[in-house]
């Protein structure tokens, strides 16, 4: 629990988003844990979601379906498996039933560094940078409230934040 | 600014890449609308028309004074982005920290298929 910090890339040439972290685990523990459902949703959400797997079909031509409730947000997301490599590689795609003309592509690289050590490169693609930009936002539901309201009578000097 | 949603007009004003290129020179130094267009294989009417919008999104401003009119690049609109993006990132590490958690307690063993 030391130097495990993610890291984000936001990339300027495409629009895509790269998170990069390492974890105290082997990379078949790690991949296990994003893809066995049981595991899955004990991790992915915040405390107080309310998840329910409609469907998970976690391998290659798979696809999952999943609806989720929280206190800002609510609805279902669904997607196809690409390609689940065990303890490798994981790619998806990602569509909320809401907005089906936005299709994200998501990769997920679990790299064995040894000494029971994984780092995980979990990438999104969109199809256009606003798309990206509002992807980014949809992560942020209560932050960019409070964001807005911090725009609205935002100080010349704007030192402190978190 | 003012807009009813500022933060969709900074990301629609960096939306064009041209916009970016132009906010990229900014943060080096000020710089004249007729310095701006130097680069670029268009006229400086466009560019202006560049220039507004990133104005419109509060990412730049123009001084008033002499015809020269320097184009500055707001460093707060910059703090709000970077802030942006760090709470998005602290929103991934917050979840992999749950994941830190579920994986020390995770038994070795694999029901089901393995490779």
């Amino acid at each position: 629990m030391t130097a495990n910090e993610a890291e984000i890339i936001v990339n300027e040439q495409v629009p895509m988003v790269e998170i990069i972290r390492e974890f105290d685990a082997p990379a078949e523990k790690v991949f296990r844990a994003h893809v066995d459902p049981k595991l899955f949703v004990q991790w992915n959400w915040p405390d107080g979601f309310a998840v329910t797997f409609d469907q998970w079909d976690c391998r290659t031509g798979g696809a999952y379906r999943i609806t989720m409730a929280g206190e800002d947000i609510e609805g279902t997301v669904h997607g196809s498996f690409h390609d689940v490599i065990p303890s490798r590689l994981l790619v998806q795609t990602f569509t909320a039933d809401a907005a089906p003309d936005v299709v994200i592509l998501e990769k997920h690289r679990f790299e064995d560094l040894g000494d029971g050590r994984t780092r995980l490169t979990a990438t999104s693609l969109v199809e256009s940078f606003e798309y990206r930009d509002s992807f980014l936002d949809a992560g942020l539901v209560e932050g960019f409230a409070r964001l807005d309201q911090l725009l609205a009578d935002m100080p010349d000097d704007s030192g402190d934040q978190r | 600014m003012a807009a009813a949603d500022p933060l969709s007009h900074v990301f629609s004003a960096l939306a064009d890449p041209t916009r970016r290129d132009m906010v990229a020179r900014l943060t080096l130094a000020d710089a004249t609308v007729n310095e701006l267009a130097a680069p670029y294989d268009v006229s400086v009417q466009a560019v202006s028309k560049h220039l507004r919008v990133l104005e419109d999104a509060g990412l730049v401003s123009r001084s008033k004074d002499a015809q020269r009119r320097p184009v500055h690049l707001k460093a707060e609109a910059f703090d709000l982005m970077t802030n942006w993006i760090e709470r998005y990132r602290r929103q991934a590490e917050e979840r992999y920290q749950r994941l830190d958690a579920l994986l020390a307690d995770l038994p070795d063993e694999i029901e089901g298929d393995e490779k």
